[in-house]
């Protein structure tokens, strides 16, 4: 439950500094004419696709945090035995790592306009979150083939449905990133590339702070995280 | 104002939205099928709404023959029974309102009332339309697969929704789980765009706080139905997961039939927190649209600005962030602490400041105002009545001391039809009659429509009322049978006969409804641009029915809010939003 506090502490301090720089405590149903302060053009406001994705990131993170306050809850019941974690999530995190830098260098490329280098870095990412991917299918297999069925004890259940839910958003990230792809290989003066590297890589960000956080919570670090925010609190 | 910055700010050119380049349609097939106007999404999303809510109705009658005349009618056995509760309430709240007050009244109005020229997504949007209307056949097809639906209520609480001695607990269930993530699916996606064209699509003075009331409901609905669909989803995947995978994040230790169930130690309370999560905030995703739509049609047929514009907006923001946090008010009865149980009270009647403020504001509004009795007036004014009627017993049900007797009796389904049921149903009509004429260009007719008016009100407070005090008498819900209840005296079985003949009359009569709707799309009395003399955006269209692109060759300016009507001086008792300033015009 507290998960869901934080999140949602967050997600509406967010909503409020939105409002606020819109233009919401302004008096303007008073006012006629044209506003003062209209910004005119959406020069220095982000785009409606950077608009966009952050509210799905909001829905993703939303999704990922009652995902997280139900496996807490349901951690608590006396029949929970965390099955073994085969160290190959540790190679995995590494290749997600990886994923996230090569995907920000080929952003940093982008913003430098040094279209030569978009592509392979894009691919570079691309490939490390595949590898990332066929990791986590490793892993599944490990588990089953210890017999860690989903159907055996909720934490090998948890195990899987999180990994999965974080794989199929991973999918779809694959599937926005090859258009990318193609866009940087095939047409050079396209202006928009610059925008869909950036979305890119936020999401790809994103999705490694979510599995960072989910790896803690399955291997059990995250009390030892709890622990060390509450000495900082105190 | 001085005249000399009218002329100056007068010359300001019209902002053009840049990076959207609007969808064109190429064939039959992509303008009136496969089309990415936000407009023909709103028709389509209406219409499958309105046809799956038809099932929902007639549903209701199964309910209420088997409740008025137990045993009479041999098809409804209590499978039948059991199903048609289900598929009723599910429907109704979830595919019906959801999608007519999101996805057509959303799509339909957002980006002409912010003067955009469509969507910001319109692909995604398109898509969302059509994954929506696989949901709904896949609950539909439900009834034909072995089992039937499922019969769990729409609540789907496990243990008992998966167990057998449930209707369709072996496939119908599926069925449900899979539509509700299908329709979760599809609603994000319709939901980023509602959020994401107001944000950034509104045109050249269009600010947040000159934003029609419509718009601001739709808006905190959408972004409060993101935020909570997310419940519904984890829950239904992992309900789905214990069904198929026989995974135990919800079945407890159990025994079916005398058979150990290889279930271990999960906790139903759980799913009803899950559930609940998404629950009451979808009781404000109704609502918070409806409220909106009621403050544009009392202001327009009333001739007077709003009053406390500002207040409303922010009591929908309160409202809106209240309601994520009250969620604990359903599941008093499931053995909570005491403590949660006081807090989810605290919430649950604060809710009712934010909410009363409203109240008060269109009581305000309507004051000494030149009221016009159209049909959608009168729908506006049902709302508000039977809105305040079901809030009320919403204040009772909020304390736990009251709810724990009352909960799961007759007096909680009065409660909760009259206010997220009829209330909300009233406005959609009145909405229809309101923007009929900027759909298609043509008037309904006002003499069936105050007849539809005056039987579905009248007939809906005959079919609810009655059903409050049912509930105090303590006739439980959901019982397909009464049995050896001796407390329910004699005199509940005609007050049943009563309200289920009431309920088919009522239910027959939306026929006048849709006679009036069918025959004024071809012979309604034209209705030119703007019939209500209203002052918003969506009035002002070049076209009616507006064109692909709403604005014609430039977007409209925006110089004032929406609520400019009898301005003193003014050459017509309203202003529109997007006519250039008058000399001498002063604040409302």
């Amino acid at each position: 439950m507290s998960v869901m506090g934080l999140f949602f502490v967050f997600i509406a301090s967010m909503s409020v500094l939105w409002l606020w720089r819109q233009g919401v405590m302004s008096e303007d149903w008073l006012e006629e004419g044209d506003v003062a302060n209209y910004s005119g053009s959406a020069r220095s406001s982000p785009s409606a696709a950077k608009v966009g994705l952050g509210v799905f990131l909001a829905v993703a993170g939303c999704l990922f945090s009652l995902l997280t306050a139900a496996f807490f809850m349901r951690m608590a019941s006396p029949d929970w035995q965390a099955p073994p974690m085969s160290s190959i999530l540790w190679f995995n995190t590494l290749a997600l790592v990886a994923s996230s830098a090569t995907i920000q260098t080929a952003q940093f490329a982008a913003r430098r306009g040094d279209r030569d280098r978009i592509g392979p870095w894009l691919a570079a990412s691309g490939a490390f979150a595949l590898v990332f991917l066929l990791g986590q299918l490793w892993a599944w297999r490990e588990l089953i083939d210890a017999g860690a069925y989903a159907s055996g004890n909720p934490a090998n259940a948890f195990f899987y449905l999180l990994t999965g839910a974080h794989g199929l958003h991973l999918i779809g990230g694959l599937v926005a990133l090859a258009r990318t792809i193609r866009r940087a290989w095939r047409d050079r003066q396209d202006a928009g590339l610059a925008t869909s590297v950036e979305l890119c890589a936020i999401y790809w960000h994103f999705l490694l702070f979510v599995w960072l956080l989910l790896f803690m919570m399955l291997t059990g670090k995250a009390d030892a995280l709890g622990a060390i925010c509450r000495r900082v609190l105190a | 104002m001085s005249e000399a910055t009218v002329t100056a700010r007068d010359a300001a050119p019209p902002a053009e939205t840049p990076e959207m380049e609007l969808f064109h349609a190429r064939s039959w097939l992509t303008q009136y099928v496969f089309c990415q106007d936000a407009k023909v999404i709103a028709i389509q999303y209406s219409g499958t709404a309105v046809a799956i809510g038809l099932v929902a109705l007639a549903l209701s009658w199964v309910i209420r023959l088997q409740l008025a005349f137990p045993g009479a009618f041999a098809f409804i056995n209590a499978e039948v029974y059991y199903q048609s509760v289900t598929m009723h309430g599910m429907i109704m709240v979830v595919y019906m309102l959801t999608a007519i007050f999101l996805g057509g009244f959303g799509n339909y109005l957002v980006p002409l009332m912010v003067g955009a020229r469509d969507m910001v997504f319109p692909f995604i949007n398109m898509l969302s339309y059509w994954v929506y209307l696989l949901a709904t056949l896949v609950l539909a097809a439900s009834y034909f697969v072995p089992g039937g639906p499922t019969g769990a209520g729409w609540t789907l609480y496990p243990p008992q929704s998966i167990l057998s001695g449930t209707p369709g607990h072996d496939y119908g269930i599926i069925m449900m789980l899979a539509s509700l993530i299908l329709f979760i699916v599809g609603f994000t996606m319709g939901g980023l765009n509602y959020v994401v064209t107001v944000l950034q699509a509104r045109t050249r003075g269009m600010t947040l706080m000159r934003m029609p009331l419509t718009v601001w409901g739709i808006f905190a609905a959408a972004v409060m139905a993101l935020l909570a669909f997310p419940g519904l989803f984890v829950a239904c995947v992992m309900l789905l997961l214990d069904r198929v995978l026989g995974t135990s994040f919800f079945m407890p230790n159990i025994v079916e039939l005398g058979e150990h169930k290889n279930y271990s130690g999960g906790s139903p309370i759980l799913f009803q927190h899950l559930f609940w999560f998404f629950g009451h905030p979808e009781v404000y995703i109704v609502a918070l649209p409806a409220f909106g739509v009621v403050s544009d049609l009392i202001s327009v047929h009333a001739r007077k600005n709003i009053f406390g514009y500002r207040m409303m907006v922010w009591a929908i923001i309160a409202i809106g962030v209240l309601s994520m946090v009250v969620w604990g008010h359903h599941m008093y009865v499931s053995g909570m602490d005491p403590w949660f149980g006081f807090f989810f009270a605290v919430t649950t009647l604060a809710i009712a400041v934010p909410t009363a403020l409203k109240v008060y504001n269109w009581v305000l509004t309507l004051w000494r105002a030149d009221i016009h009795f159209t049909t959608p007036m009168l729908f506006a004014l049902g709302f508000l009545v039977t809105f305040v009627n079901g809030g009320i017993t919403g204040l009772y049900l909020g304390n736990v001391i009251v709810d724990v007797p009352l909960s799961a009796t007759l007096f909680v389904v009065a409660h909760f039809h009259m206010v997220m049921g009829i209330a909300p149903v009233l406005v959609i009509f009145g909405a229809i009659y309101h923007w009929f004429p900027k759909i298609t260009g043509r008037m309904m007719d006002e003499g069936l429509g105050r007849v539809h008016f005056w039987i579905t009100f009248l007939g809906a407070y005959a079919i609810f009322f009655p059903m409050h005090y049912l509930g105090l008498l303590g006739v439980p819900r959901r019982f397909y049978e009464m049995g050896q209840t001796a407390f329910v005296p004699h005199s509940a079985e005609l007050l049943n006969i009563f309200i289920t003949v009431t309920a088919l009359v009522v239910g027959f009569a939306q026929t006048i409804f849709f006679f009036n709707l069918f025959r004024s799309l071809k012979h309604g009395a034209l209705s030119g641009g703007n019939p209500w003399r209203a002052a918003s955006l969506e009035w002002q269209t070049p076209e009616t029915p507006p064109g692909h692109g709403n604005w014609g060759k430039t977007l409209p300016v925006v110089y004032r809010w929406a609520y400019a009507y009898s301005v003193p001086g003014a050459p017509e008792d309203y202003l529109p939003q997007n006519a250039p300033p008058i000399a001498g015009e002063h604040s409302q």
